[in-house]
């Protein structure tokens, strides 16, 4: 500990839970958020393990179909609107955008705590509708399904997600204007870190496909409420309807995911090589790209419904289009590391995990994208792997990998890193003896959402539950060292890792209003080789 | 345990090798670039480790001729991709015209099946091998999906409407058959199997109908058995009287439904439609959504008097060409 002076920070500047529940500090919502999320991730990882568990036999000898059915239902639920689509921006973004463009907060401070409440009102009713019977629609809540034959918490449930869009929509809007609207002098578009080009991407898939998410959910509550014909065709709707309303914001909210990840991505491959990013530009532009092109792949969900063929091959297309920008990343990431200064501290082995990772979910989203293989792999396993090498290895490597990043940062603590660096190796081993084996178990041709399988498939599927027991360990572990690191880590330096950026040229944790005097930015972003030697 | 782990499943269509061809084409291409990466970021992350904290490397900024090799080269292969893809797709999407009818219902949690024959069956297909059979489907609740993994094919029966699938099993065996689309509780059971026999065999099994308990229909010589489904339709014409109005007759209150199928309708609004089951579908249960040019609107709906298969049935008999050339 040190033995100077108490610097007051954006910590220590005000005490009790009132002063964080009125914050409008980014930094203290930020936390809020990140408090939060570990909650939910929580509770839809215990769900998970229901799954997994019911799942090492092939008969239904754990949980009864209709308890399985809601397990799955609700991992899902959680896990995507009330984890992974908040976890990096609503956090990381809140805490980092302001500080990385030279900002006192963001541009509505107060629409940014509103976000929050919004955030744990829509969390609270959801999970209102898990503890008062539950949902047992999946995540995807297709129609007729969900309208007309559930007898379950469907209402209340998609009221729960309807508020919390509502979060989303705003934080996006507060990115937005913040990023155009606050940089500081000489932070031009071309010198932001690619970190926040990242979040001004996903921020614009939040902002204009999330009402369109809303607006659907609102339809199936009508029609399950008043037997509006929307999508039921017993009253005259049409069931596909739903599924192209569905996924014209659920392919995106993909997207709302990986972006931010892929912006942390770029941050620690460059500060654990020393070096520039590889082809700036290119990387910054491409989630411009796959957020553009991301808006127009929707149907790829739907090859096997009867669609026009004409319309398969179309969007058959453009899903490949849009994988050639996640393509060029993955090479610059790569290529920045040629003739680095390559350190192993724990964010880079997330950062490398990441890649690894995405890699292969990248990958096999091409083999969902071709049309005459997508037909035989749709709703089976393998698609649970693709999707999850996606959203859970890509979107959580990159936000566990940002967390150790800026942990300094945000708390003023050094992690214990040889602890940080085991539960790294831990996670991309357990992930991969999860989901690789479901890849085999797609192709071979179990369908998803079963409950009890064939015996032929029970192999893989013991694999595969083997896998998530050691991930659940690699997930824990984190949770147990950073809290103990907060009271008894090393005080950290403002700079510990030598880091540019200008989050990194205030104090650890950093005052209430960032910077004591607005910096003016002269370097591009990444300029390491101009850069003094500041460790220690 | 499973004795009989795989990693690769049955093959067991005409069209099942062309998809683990282009399969394994992807798998290349895949497994290539994942160990192209691989291999670049471990020797990079090896080769040049840190190995003093004062290390400063030059940047390098990037390099043009890179970024177009790296967009165009993995661009040029997604094409060959999806073209292969598309063509595979649309070999699925478009049946043979020798193709052998079955029907197809889907309800929480069975399939029902009926061939053109009559005979039905629950959970359960035969067919005969070096045949291909169209399935024309459609679910009487939720959305369900038709998965035959060793077949390669897959189709989601929707309430509301007809969609279709096909294939011609290469091999005589037992194959599993799914719902691949989550359809509530016990979607998981929504399960059955498809039996595949030599043709002989499957016209033994066929004319054994009669002794069959879920047969509906019962054939009694095989000339009638040819077309039981049809006279199944030919009576529910009778039955519900829709012969009253739909005879081949001047004056007649309806339009007349010989010859019917497949040819264009001109309607009351000035537009065409082509006579599919779809079109038939939605005239028997939604009479006025599409009125036949030079008629009235007079049809009443007979939606909660027929049931999905019944319609299959009509429309088997409209499809005949024979509905309402014939007098009781």
């Amino acid at each position: 500990m040190d033995s100077g002076e108490v610097r007051t920070n954006y910590l220590n500047a005000e005490y009790g839970l009132l002063s964080w529940l009125v914050t409008r500090d980014h930094k203290r919502i930020a936390i809020l958020y990140l408090i939060s999320v570990t909650i939910m991730f929580a509770i839809g990882g215990l769900f998970a393990a229901a799954v997994r568990l019911e799942l090492l036999t092939p008969r239904g000898d754990l949980l009864a179909a209709d308890t399985y059915n809601k397990m799955f239902s609700m991992h899902g639920i959680i896990m995507v609107f009330f984890f992974l689509l908040p976890a990096i921006p609503a956090t990381l973004g809140n805490f980092l955008i302001p500080m990385m463009i030279g900002a006192r907060d963001l541009a509505f401070p107060r629409i940014n705590l509103l976000s929050w409440y919004l955030y744990v009102v829509g969390a609270l009713f959801t999970l209102y509708a898990m503890v008062t019977g539950g949902v047992d629609t999946g995540w995807t809540f297709y129609t007729p399904f969900s309208t007309s034959a559930s007898n379950t918490n469907v209402v209340p449930t998609a009221i729960g997600i309807f508020i919390n869009g509502f979060s989303g929509i705003l934080t996006g809007l507060n990115f937005i204007v913040t990023i155009h609207r606050m940089r500081a002098p000489g932070l031009t578009w071309f010198r932001l870190p690619l970190f926040v080009w990242a979040h001004y991407a996903t921020s614009l898939i939040q902002v204009l496909g999330t009402p369109v998410l809303a607006i659907t959910l609102v339809m199936v509550a009508l029609e399950r409420a008043f037997h509006f014909g929307i999508f039921d065709p017993n009253y005259g709707g049409d069931p596909l309807l739903f599924q192209h309303l569905f996924w014209f914001y659920s392919h995106p909210a993909v997207y709302i995911m990986i972006l931010p990840a892929m912006g942390v991505i770029s941050e620690l491959v460059t500060c654990f090589s020393r070096k520039s990013i590889f082809g700036y530009s290119f990387v910054a532009l491409s989630s411009v790209a796959i957020a553009v092109l991301g808006f127009l792949v929707w149907a790829h969900h739907m090859f096997v419904t009867g669609m026009s063929v004409y319309a398969a091959m179309i969007f058959s297309f453009i899903s490949f289009g849009v994988a050639i920008p996640s393509a060029v990343k993955v090479f610059n990431w790569t290529a920045t590391l040629y003739r680095g200064s390559v350190s192993y501290s724990a964010p880079m082995l997330y950062a490398l995990g990441f890649i690894g990772l995405f890699t292969i979910g990248g990958l096999t989203g091409l083999f969902l994208a071709t049309l005459g293989v997508d037909v035989h792999v749709t709703d089976t396993y393998f698609v649970v792997a693709h999707f999850h090498y996606v959203m859970v290895g890509g979107t959580i490597m990159a936000y566990l990998g940002g967390l150790h990043f800026w942990w300094p940062k945000i708390t003023g603590r050094l992690y214990p890193e040889i602890w940080a660096r085991i539960s790294a190796a831990i996670v991309f081993l357990g992930f991969n003896l999860t989901f690789f084996p479901q890849f085999i178990l797609g192709y071979l041709g179990m369908p998803r959402r079963y409950h009890v399988y064939p015996d032929e498939f029970q192999v893989l599927n013991v694999l595969s539950t083997a896998g998530s027991s050691i991930l659940g360990v690699g997930y824990l572990l984190p949770f147990v060292y950073l809290a103990w690191s907060m009271r008894y880590g090393e005080q950290a330096s403002p700079n510990p890792w030598g880091a540019t950026g200008l989050e990194w040229e205030t104090p650890s944790p950093p005052p209430t209003e960032n910077f004591e005097k607005t910096p003016v930015v002269t370097r591009p972003a990444y300029a390491y080789d101009l850069e003094e030697v500041p460790v220690g | 345990m499973a004795s009989n782990f795989a990693l690769f499943p049955e093959r067991a269509s005409t069209i099942a090798g062309e998809v683990d061809a282009l399969y394994l084409f992807l798998v290349a291409v895949s497994g290539f670039f994942a160990v192209l990466i691989a291999t670049l970021v471990v020797v990079f992350a090896v080769k040049y480790r840190r190995r003093s904290e004062d290390e400063r490397p030059p940047a390098i900024h990037g390099s043009l001729a890179l970024e177009l090799a790296w967009t165009i080269i993995p661009f040029g292969l997604a094409m060959v991709m999806f073209f292969w893809g598309a063509k595979v797709y649309l070999a699925l999407a478009v049946p043979p015209p020798n193709a052998m009818e079955v029907f197809v219902v889907g309800k929480q949690w069975m399939w029902k099946l009926q061939h053109l024959e009559g005979k039905r069956e629950i959970n359960e297909l035969h067919v005969p091998v070096g045949q291909p059979i169209k399935l024309t489907m459609t679910s009487e609740d939720v959305i369900h999906s038709f998965y035959v993994p060793a077949f390669r094919i897959k189709q989601d029966a929707i309430p509301g409407r007809y969609t279709t699938a096909w294939f011609e099993a290469s091999k005589t065996g037992t194959y599993h058959l799914f719902c691949a689309e989550y359809c509530g509780t016990e979607h998981a059971k929504m399960i059955g199997r498809i039996v595949v026999m030599e043709p002989a065999e499957y016209q033994a099994w066929l004319s054994a109908a009669a002794t069959t308990a879920v047969a509906a229909v019962p054939a009694t010589k095989p000339e009638d058995q040819q077309a039981a489904m049809v006279t199944a339709g030919a009576e529910l014409f009778q039955k519900l009287g829709c012969v009253s109005c739909h005879r081949a007759q001047a004056g007649a209150l309806g339009p007349t439904l010989a010859n019917l199928f497949g040819h264009t309708v001109s309607l009351q609004d000035g537009s065409t439609v082509v006579a599919d089951e779809d079109y038939i579908r939605e005239s028997i249960l939604n009479p006025q959504a599409k009125i036949v040019a030079g008629y009235q609107p007079i049809m009443p709906t007979f939606k909660g008097l027929v049931n999905e298969e019944q319609l299959m049935q009509l429309i088997a008999y409209i499809k005949s060409g024979k509905a309402g050339t014939e007098t009781p």
